[in-house]
């Protein structure tokens, strides 16, 4: 396979993900809407009074975030186990690695990057101080390419088990918690006053990590996966 | 045909492949060559692990089974499962496949299409088609591929009597253009085409 080919293929792969995203909308609405629904819960739980709400926004729509990531990793590989695109795929000339890569793509481009473009309208449902929303949007669209390429590595590895909801959350929250403490971190330091750029900077390094390296775990995972 | 194959002709080597399935022994001792030319029927009963052996000669199986099995040519696999996205039209499925084969010209897959009678149904969402339909979306990669060894599990499965004189066609084409048919299947194969049968209880290759 020459690299050109293998680009080709990846492009292709990525393009056919896309579609089949957007010829399911609902699909795409339901994490959005998740977290707008969790977002409104916190105001009820918490109490309305702005002040407590705008200090505990940092941390609150981090978590919200990685939970609604955390729903729609699950179905990755999913329909293409079921309907045997998955085998035809492991058995591709190209290597696995960059069609996993295609594959943890285009489901970061339909959810994560949706959330982090509709992050300052929830950021302004709890009270965030505009100043801090540049910092959350920024961490948001770095931090959600993280939980993808780890959610994928959930995803592929319990793709094969009947129920693997419960799972998989088992399996990867733990991973997330650092993009977790980053990125909650950078939306802090902006609240503060303090430079975000240096939690951002650490939040793209744990990016560059996963990107070389989650790809492996998810080939793997998906090899295992379909040999049943 | 492109993609190869060793000068000897050897599309496909496998040596003593046994498997073993919940403290049974499926096969074993299990050993063949396929070369260019060659149509092998894999038989057996129900749970003699036919397609636990194709999936074994695909690579689709790396664990759990002794033996070891060579490519020496690239391979199109056709499994029980049609790898047809019901939301994409049969042209985007076979335009986008998965599989990673090379770049297919629109020509090239409509012809593929109405090669398998699928003719007028190009752009319709799979979703709308029925099972047996979607068996022949699969089945059209037959007549895109340019892989010399063809691996078919069950291929006449839910295909009704026209389908499957057209496919018996396409395999001969194949088989005299030099490609290697390694097939499992219930129904009797009626090819006019030297067939070797592949016993799974007794291993032997006739």
């Amino acid at each position: 396979m020459t690299p050109a080919a293998t680009v080709t293929f990846c492009l292709r792969l990525l393009r056919r993900q896309l579609v089949l995203g957007l010829r399911r909308p609902v699909e795409l609405g339901n994490p959005l809407l998740f977290f707008a629904m969790v977002v409104a819960l916190f105001p009820l739980g918490l109490g309305p009074a702005p002040d407590t709400l705008a200090a505990f926004a940092p941390g609150i729509l981090w978590i919200v975030a990685l939970l609604s990531n955390l729903l729609t990793s699950d179905a990755v590989f999913r329909s293409d186990l079921e309907d045997g695109s998955l085998e035809q795929l492991l058995l591709a000339p190209q290597p696995l690695y960059f069609s996993a890569l295609a594959y943890v793509l285009a489901h970061w481009l339909l959810t994560g990057l949706l959330l982090g473009l509709a992050s300052p309208l929830f950021a302004l449902m709890l009270g965030l101080a505009p100043g801090a929303i540049p910092a959350l949007a920024a961490s948001l669209l770095l931090g959600t390419a993280v939980l993808s390429l780890i959610g994928g590595i959930g995803a592929a590895l319990t793709v094969g088990l009947k129920r693997g909801g419960m799972l998989i959350s088992l399996l990867i929250l733990p991973f997330y918690m650092p993009v977790l403490i980053f990125g909650s971190g950078a939306v802090q330091a902006a609240l503060n006053g303090n430079p975000a750029g240096p939690f951002l900077a650490i939040l793209g390094a744990l990016l560059c990590m996963s990107i070389a390296l989650a790809p492996m775990a998810i080939a793997a995972g998906l090899r295992i996966s379909v040999d049943t | 045909m492109t993609d190869g194959g060793a000068a000897d002709g050897v599309l496909l080597s496998a040596s003593g492949l046994s498997l073993e399935r919940g403290g049974r022994e499926l096969f074993s001792g299990i050993s063949l060559q396929l070369r260019r030319g060659q149509l092998v029927q894999i038989e057996g009963a129900n749970g003699a692990g036919k397609t636990s052996l194709l999936r074994i000669l695909a690579g689709l199986s790396r664990y759990g089974f002794a033996g070891h099995v060579e490519h020496r040519a690239a391979q199109l696999f056709l499994g029980h499962q049609s790898a047809v996205k019901g939301l994409l039209t049969p042209r985007e499925n076979l335009a986008w496949h998965v599989a990673g084969e090379a770049d297919f010209s629109a020509a090239e897959i409509d012809a593929a299409l109405a090669a398998v009678n699928l003719y007028g149904y190009e752009d319709v969402p799979s979703h709308a088609l029925s099972a047996g339909q979607h068996r022949r979306v699969n089945l059209a990669r037959l007549y895109l591929s340019r892989a010399p060894l063809w691996l078919l599990d069950e291929p006449f499965t839910a295909i009704d009597r026209a389908g499957v004189g057209a496919l018996e066609v396409r395999l001969l084409q194949h088989l005299e253009q030099g490609g290697g048919v390694l097939l499992t299947s219930h129904q009797p194969v009626t090819l006019a085409y030297p067939l070797l049968r592949l016993d799974l209880a007794t291993g032997t290759l006739q």
